[in-house]
């Protein structure tokens, strides 16, 4: 009725906490490790982020060119396929590129996805009366949608200008392609189609506006010499790209292009 | 001095953790409006039990904004309206007669209700146990002077430190997120010298065991603006760096060996 | 009964050296058959389970908090003393014990307190290297300040959260054996009795606060460090929660309680506004570097601060103690505080404070460096006040603060049940009958990183293969039993009064008989109130609710309950001392200037009082102090 160690509790000592530290636990290869946790997660949305980001602004940039008249336009999308020809055929370099892009969009929504799941887990029981938020705001709160959104038009956008799909047969009948000007006139001569066109850059205005600061914290890059530009940058390339990109249904609309 | 006469107050109760929870109305009279809002919560308290009912359930010690037991969501604001200040802290001068205050406790999977408003915040524990500490067994220490630490770099810590673990930073997160919090602890010995030889280590299994428990966070903000000590959002940053760094590091030495 | 303080033989400074090398161990294979239970996770617990875990015991740690770090070492503001003399002001081992004995006003042991200076030292470097934060010079060398009665800046500080800091290293050792696995904490669980078989303690018991659940947990040795017993005045600068239980329990199972009716009164904490507050809050006692305390000259002077001109002030401390000035020791400047609103010169809207001012630090440093050094503490009074310090004089008034006295400890910390130990704010510790500003981190630290640790295995080094008893011992059971019952007590008493109420009470009494001036006919009239109000605590007390889940009214009701008795003999200490010394100062016992009259002839001693069943009947033993290397002086700080 003695022990020469007494460490058994009388009753339940369920609650004693201990050995806690995590041992080394399994690990996958490097990037997939990185991956598995919600910081790796953010750091391939950033970096994702970017590349779309640069996408986008060249893309705008790269449509201005429709202001200077249908031959300039043309000949803009003929040089993005002729790109490092002849060192690499035809369309290779672009081609490289779309497979880029979409990797990017893949991996970006997979992690989205996959972020929201957890974020719903964490709070299961949501509050039950309306919170106050003081610096959360409606473009943080709102990427999920804002991104969703964007997707579906990318959808559309390639199956309308790239693909031909949802868009009017061209002159003679058939879409197209390198008569890009036109397509872009036809296409968003539509109203629905121009105001699709709107509100999506708009949105996708809004996710730039938190995401291209976002990226700064996701990587870590912080620093008193640039933090005050942060938001700055943010705000500023949201502007930018919706500017650019709302111009142009607005544009056709009103005849200034076409 | 003078009083707030009258207040509604809808209080959330509920018996256990996985038991129902309500909403139950109060009315209180005649409040002092120096007295803070635990003080408040203390008279309903008093005459619940004046009447042979419970009384409500809430964390609280210190009442000076120190020891970081008090919690409460206050009118959708964790610790409540004013900022930069505890719940114990809240005076009732920030109310004025004739409004209706809610109260709710935390939400968060890894903040488990207990009762009433008092939640279980222990998974702040788990995160300190799996790396948050130097490691300096008692009696090997070297003269305290032989590390200097320039003055910058001390307040930095400083500033990261001063976190009292309340866990409002989870609980105002949209996502639930321990961001905050974890990038405060890590950002404290990250900075110092003395924390340089664990640095990677540290941030690697404190990130990893956060992971497990809590949402991510998506840059909202939201916590920095509740926290009473007003931890700036950098130490998210400084933890996302040093993470990532982590990884590299670690891999090269598996690579190593 | 002879107290054996177990002082080791030789000089002075050699003693714990000799102590330590003569001091039985145990082999690290044979660590961890030992089981050490210790009760308190503040910085005296957290630090000695931390490193009772890292030399291999295996320790069981308890609070009643929800996390370690909460533990009211968190609170403590102003900073710690250690005597390294980086300021080369002249400071040294020496000087600090010097410092802390007069302090003490000659009622603590030397032995003790010569040991705690010379470990001081080991405390900053281990905290450092621990990563607190202590405040840096420009060329990255640890900074100083100074504090109440000392004339040397040997006062680390972290801005105005030194506690904050030093309990947080604390518990990231803590929290590093708990994850290594050689500790296991147990949270939200409150002590509510200790076992002692054959006169050896044997274990505790203890309630889960989640459950109601009582239990039983067997060791070698029991750690009690469990902090002081200020809130006994109901209003204090203690957290909420802090009780006198574990120490009261342990008293009642055998353990002589000491110098109970030491009780610190802290001068700088920010008057009472209402009757609704339930706690007073302290303002650092470093605050009385660069403030200049004064009330106006003319009682019935209703002038806003800034208006009453310098001859119209009376800057009392600077007056009546010119070298100390507004540095003087807590009692004296509390007393002088209370004397002048007594005479009615207290400011505020209750004429209950005196001004703390600010101005001229503000010209001379630039607010910059006032901002810099008192920041948090400024805003921290704004928000309760609702003032602005630096415009408007801090408006302050001592309040109670710290408990000198608590469990009577040998030199080994060991309490005089064999195998319970106690450390911190719980033993009567070593800073006499009052103490000095920043020396209860530094003792409690001491005791837990450096003391104990050496101490334990001395204690524990017989006790190896010798069987000790489990759990299933029927004394654990009956101690779970009367538990039980206790509470089961409290919560059937079906009365009309909340344990609030009578605690609120039972501190009205405590402050105003047995507070910051005592008389003999004030303590007798304490020690007719108290057992009437006890009485009716018992007849009349109402808990709702019931045991099975988190009652915190219930909680309350066992540490009122604990209250109350420790209450009366405080009460009776203080009239058994028929003297003044440091806090404890009975009018009847007054030089003709009003300061405290010692009498060393009848009262150098420490009173240890025993339990015999009846809290108005406990007997009092006495331990002579012996002075060798200082000689007896009246303190004088003019
Ligand atoms: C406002 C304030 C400011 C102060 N400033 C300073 C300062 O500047 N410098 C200085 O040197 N000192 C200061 N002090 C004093 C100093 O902070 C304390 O004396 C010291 O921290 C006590 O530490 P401790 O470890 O002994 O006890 P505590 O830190 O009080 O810890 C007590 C522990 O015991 C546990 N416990 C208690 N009872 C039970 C039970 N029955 N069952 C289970 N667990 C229990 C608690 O949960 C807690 O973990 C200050 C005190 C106050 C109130
Ligand atoms: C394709 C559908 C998209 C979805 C579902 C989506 C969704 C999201 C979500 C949920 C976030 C997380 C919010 C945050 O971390 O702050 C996010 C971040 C971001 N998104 Fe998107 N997005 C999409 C498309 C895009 C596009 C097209 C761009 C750029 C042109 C973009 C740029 C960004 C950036 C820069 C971030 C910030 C990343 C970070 O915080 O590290 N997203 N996105
Ligand atoms: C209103 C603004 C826009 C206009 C006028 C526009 C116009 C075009 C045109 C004409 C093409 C076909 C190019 C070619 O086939 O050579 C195209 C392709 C594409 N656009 Fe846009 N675009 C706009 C906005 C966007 C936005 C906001 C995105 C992404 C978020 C986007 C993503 C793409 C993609 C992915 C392709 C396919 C690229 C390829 O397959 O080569 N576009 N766009
Ligand atoms: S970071 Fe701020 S909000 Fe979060 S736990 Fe620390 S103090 Fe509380
Ligand atoms: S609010 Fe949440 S999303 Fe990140 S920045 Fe703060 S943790
Ligand atoms: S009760 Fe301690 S921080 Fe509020």
């Amino acid at each position: 009725m003695s022990v020469a160690a007494p460490d058994r509790p009388s009753g339940a000592a369920a609650r004693a906490v201990t050995g806690t530290a995590r041992g080394p636990r399994r690990r996958r290869a490097f990037l997939l490790d990185l991956y598995a946790t919600s910081v790796g997660k953010k750091y391939a949305m950033a970096v994702t982020g970017i590349a779309m980001m640069g996408f986008v602004l060249a893309h705008m940039v790269g449509n201005l060119k429709m202001y200077l008249g249908a031959a300039e336009l043309d000949h803009y999308a003929e040089f993005l396929r002729m790109l490092a020809y002849p060192l690499a055929p035809k369309d290779a370099v672009l081609w490289i590129a779309r497979v880029a892009l979409l990797g990017a969009v893949a991996l970006h929504v997979h992690a989205a996805w996959s972020l929201t799941v957890l974020n719903r887990r964490a709070r299961p029981v949501r509050y039950q009366t309306a919170r106050d938020y003081e610096e959360a705001s409606l473009a943080s709160r709102s990427m999920r949608w804002s991104g969703v959104v964007v997707l579906a038009f990318i959808v559309w956008h390639v199956a309308d200008l790239t693909l031909g799909v949802t868009n009017t047969i061209g002159a003679d009948g058939t879409f197209v392609k390198e008569e890009v000007y036109d397509n872009v006139v036809r296409s968003l001569g539509r109203w629905p189609v121009a105001l699709f066109y709107v509100v999506a850059n708009l949105l996708l205005g809004l996710h730039l506006r938190h995401g291209a600061w976002s990226i700064f914290q996701s990587l870590g890059w912080s620093s008193p010499r640039f933090n005050p530009w942060r938001r700055a940058f943010a705000g500023g390339f949201a502007a930018v790209i919706v500017v650019g990109n709302v111009s142009f249904p607005v544009a056709v609309t009103l005849g200034i292009v076409g | 001095m003078s009083h707030l006469e009258h207040l509604t107050l809808k209080v959330w109760r509920q018996p256990g953790p996985d038991a129902p929870g309500r909403f139950e109305t109060h009315v209180v009279e005649r409040i002092s409006d120096e007295a803070s809002f635990l003080e408040m919560l203390d008279q309903l308290n008093e005459r619940l039990v004046a009447e042979g009912k419970e009384a409500i359930v809430f964390d609280h010690d210190c009442r000076e904004g120190i020891c970081g037991t008090c919690s409460l969501m206050i009118d959708g604001r964790a610790h409540g309206p004013k900022r930069a200040t505890t719940t114990c802290q809240l005076h009732m001068r920030s109310f004025s007669s004739g409004d209706t205050i809610v109260v709710e406790p935390w939400r968060a999977a890894a903040f488990p209700v207990v009762r009433d408003l008092m939640v279980d915040r222990s998974a702040f524990d788990r995160i300190i146990e799996a790396g948050g500490y130097i490691t300096a067994p008692t009696g090997g220490a070297p003269d305290a002077n032989l590390i200097p630490v320039p003055k910058p770099v001390a307040d930095a810590a400083m500033d990261a430190a001063a976190c009292i673990g309340c866990g409002a930073c989870v609980a105002a997160c949209p996502n639930g997120a321990a961001n905050l919090f974890t990038g405060a602890k890590i950002a404290h010995l990250n900075v110092l010298p003395q924390g340089q030889a664990e640095r990677h280590a540290r941030a690697e299994a404190m990130v990893e065991t956060m992971d497990e428990r809590f949402g991510s966070c998506t840059n909202h903000g939201e916590c920095s603006a509740a926290c009473p000590k007003e931890i700036p959002l950098d130490v998210i940053a400084l933890m996302h760096r040093d993470y990532r760094s982590a990884k590299i590091t670690n891999r090269r030495d598996l690579s190593r060996r | 009964m002879r107290l054996d303080a177990k002082i080791p033989a030789g000089p002075l400074a050699d003693k714990w050296d000799a102590y330590k090398a003569s001091a039985k161990l145990v082999n690290p294979n044979n660590k961890r058959k030992f089981k050490v239970i210790v009760v308190g996770t503040g910085l005296a617990g957290a630090s000695a389970a931390a490193t009772l875990a890292e030399l291999g015991y295996q320790v069981d740690a308890f609070t009643f908090h929800d996390t370690p770090r909460r533990a009211h070492s968190i609170a403590a503001q102003g900073g710690i003393n250690a005597a390294k003399n980086y300021q080369g002001d002249g400071d040294s081992v020496h000087r600090l014990f010097m410092d802390t004995i007069k302090g003490g006003d000659f009622r603590s042991r030397e032995s003790n307190v010569h040991r705690l200076a010379q470990v001081s030292v080991r405390i900053i470097d281990q905290m450092v290297a621990q990563g607190v934060p202590f405040a840096r010079e420009y060329g990255g060398l640890l900074d100083n300040r100074s504090f109440g009665g000392a004339q040397v800046s040997r006062t680390f500080y972290a801005r105005g959260q030194t506690g904050q800091q030093l309990l947080l290293g604390a518990y990231q050792q803590l929290a590093r054996q708990i994850g290594l696995g050689g500790v296991r904490l147990f949270t939200r669980t409150e002590l509510v009795d200790v076992v002692v078989i054959d006169g050896r303690c044997a274990g505790i018991v203890v309630r889960d606060l989640l459950t109601g659940e009582v239990s039983s947990h067997a060791a070698h040795a029991v750690v009690l460090a469990t902090g002081g017993y200020g809130n006994v005045f109901f209003l204090s600068t203690n957290a909420m929660n802090c009780n006198v239980t574990a120490a009261w329990r342990a008293h009642r199972r055998g353990a002589l309680f000491a110098n109970p009716c030491y009780t610190q009164i802290h001068p700088t904490c920010i008057p009472q506004s209402d009757e609704s507050q339930s706690k007073l809050t302290l303002m650092s006692e470093s605050l009385r570097n660069d403030g200049r305390v004064w009330v106006p000259r003319d009682a019935d002077d209703r002038r806003a601060p800034g208006d009453i001109p310098e001859d119209g002030r009376d800057y009392y401390l600077e007056r009546l103690y010119p070298s100390y000035g507004n540095l003087a020791p807590r009692d004296i400047s509390s007393r002088a505080a209370k004397r002048l609103v007594d005479k009615g010169h207290g400011v505020g809207p209750l004429k209950n404070g005196v001004y703390l001012d600010f101005s001229d630090a503000v010209r001379r440093l630039g607010r910059g460096t006032v901002q810099e050094r008192y920041g948090n503490l400024f805003d921290m009074y704004e928000r309760i006040a609702g003032e602005n310090p630096y415009d408007v004089p801090m408006r302050i008034y001592p309040a109670t603060h710290y408990t000198m006295g608590g469990l009577w400890v040998d030199y080994e910390l060991g309490t005089t049940i064999p195998g319970l130990y106690a450390a911190g704010e719980a033993n009567f510790s070593d800073h006499g009958a009052n103490r000095l500003g920043a020396s209860a981190l530094m003792q409690g630290l001491a005791d837990g990183y450096f003391v104990l640790p050496a101490t334990i295995s001395n204690g524990l080094a017989p006790l190896l293969n010798q069987r000790v008893p489990g759990t299933d011992h029927p004394a654990f059971a009956a101690a779970e039993r009367e538990a039980r019952d206790r509470f089961a007590r409290y919560l059937g008493t079906n009365g009309t009064r909340s344990p609030d109420w009578f605690h609120r009470e039972l501190g009205r009494i405590i402050w105003d008989y047995c507070g910051m001036e005592r008389s003999r006919e004030g303590l007798e009239k304490a020690l007719s109130e108290l057992p009437a109000l006890y009485e009716e605590f018992r007849r009349d007390l109402r808990v709702t609710g019931s045991g099975e889940h988190v009652n915190q009214t219930l909680e309350k009701a066992g540490r009122v309950d604990d209250f109350f008795q420790l209450g009366m003999l405080m009460c009776r200490d203080a009239l058994a001392r028929e003297e003044s010394c440091g806090a404890h100062f009975r009018v009847e016992y007054q030089t003709p200037e009003g300061e405290a009259q010692r009498n060393d002839a009848d009262f150098c001693n420490v009173s240890a009082w025993e339990w015999t069943g009846d809290p108005m009947a406990s007997t009092l033993h006495v331990e002579d102090l012996a002075f060798e290397a200082v000689q007896l002086a009246t303190r004088s700080y003019k």
